[in-house]
């Protein structure tokens, strides 16, 4: 009997790891820029292509970055909460318009409205590269001291941000 | 006529020839190329994650490539170019992972799984070894003499 017994053992054992597996999210690559300061950039503001703006600028304050572009199709489906998120008051999101045409960019946040305390403008994605982009949109969560605390990938969602986002951000608030 | 055929085959062959090879790159130079080309082997694209970075033609990849390109351009050697691409995107763009804390098992699991197998072929081996050479017992033996006489028997 008991002979018998083993390889069903066994492939209870596999079907385990195959049923953890297929709950895995292989997109979600973990960012090697948690814990580490945000890479430094010196971009034209989307608005106002004279003035330069760099992550130092928000230093003292725990902030959002958001990765995003006006061809980003669930970029379209994450900004009514970035909106939303907006109107609370609750942080302030800077915008990275990654791999974009100036005019597009300026024209999508005329269009959908615009969320951000400023967008930044990254026209051959290099900044993208250096914060590891690999699928837009993203959104970095940055603490006072220029840290970065927490990457999600793809569009945001109100769970993903009450849940995770909100609650980090009053913790580094309140540290 | 055959003559014809043979030459018209001929002139199909040397076109396929001619359009297979593969496009110049823009760059234009062939020791960089292949030297982009070997890293960009190693290296997963993101964007599809079953694709090499050689083998994409994800935008990041192209953009990847760009990068590696500028850099060995530069004079930084393919560990610089590595070392960035791990730096953004961490070991998961590495085909081969480095040893450490987090990926022991990775590399270590097949020989512990190898030496586990060994263990239990040589357990069972030697218990068999023990079943097979037991001695009989005169009663056992006198049991098998007997069948063996019966069988001589029948067979006479």
């Amino acid at each position: 009997m008991r002979r018998f017994l083993w390889p069903l053992g066994l492939f209870i054992i596999l079907v385990g790891f195959l049923a953890a597996g297929l709950g895995l999210k292989p997109r979600e690559v973990p960012s090697p820029f948690i814990g580490k300061p945000a890479p430094a950039f010196r971009l034209s503001q989307l608005h106002a292509p004279e003035r330069i703006t760099g992550p130092e600028s928000m230093r003292g304050e725990v902030w959002l970055l958001n990765v995003w572009a006006s061809w980003c199709g669930s970029c379209r489906e994450e900004h009514p909460v970035l909106l939303e998120l907006a109107q609370r008051k609750l942080v302030p999101v800077i915008g990275l318009d990654y791999k974009d045409e100036r005019q597009a960019g300026q024209s999508w946040l005329a269009r959908n409205g615009d969320p951000y305390l400023l967008s930044v403008f990254d026209q051959d994605g290099r900044v993208g590269i250096d914060y590891g982009v690999y699928g837009v949109p993203e959104t970095f969560v940055i603490d006072k001291a220029g840290i970065v605390r927490h990457k999600h990938i793809g569009p945001l969602t109100d769970a993903v941000l009450n849940e995770k986002i909100i609650p980090l951000v009053k913790e580094l608030n309140g540290a | 006529m055959v003559r014809r055929w043979i030459v018209l085959l001929g002139l199909a062959l040397w076109l396929t020839g001619v359009h297979g090879r593969e496009a110049p790159s823009v760059a234009g130079d062939p020791a960089l190329e292949a030297r982009v080309q070997v890293l960009a082997e190693q290296l997963r694209c993101l964007v599809c994650q079953n694709q090499n970075l050689a083998d994409s033609h994800a935008e990041l990849a192209v953009d990847l490539k760009d990068q590696m390109r500028e850099m060995l351009k530069k004079g930084q050697s393919e560990q610089d170019v590595i070392d960035f691409m791990v730096q953004r995107y961490g070991d998961f763009v590495l085909y081969k992972p480095p040893v450490k804390a987090t990926t022991w098992l990775l590399w270590g699991g097949p020989f512990v799984l190898l030496a586990a197998g060994l263990v239990l072929l040589s357990v069972r081996l030697r218990r068999r070894r023990g079943e097979v050479g037991a001695e009989l017992t005169p009663e056992q033996r006198a049991a098998a003499r007997r069948l063996l006489d019966d069988h001589d028997r029948e067979v006479a």
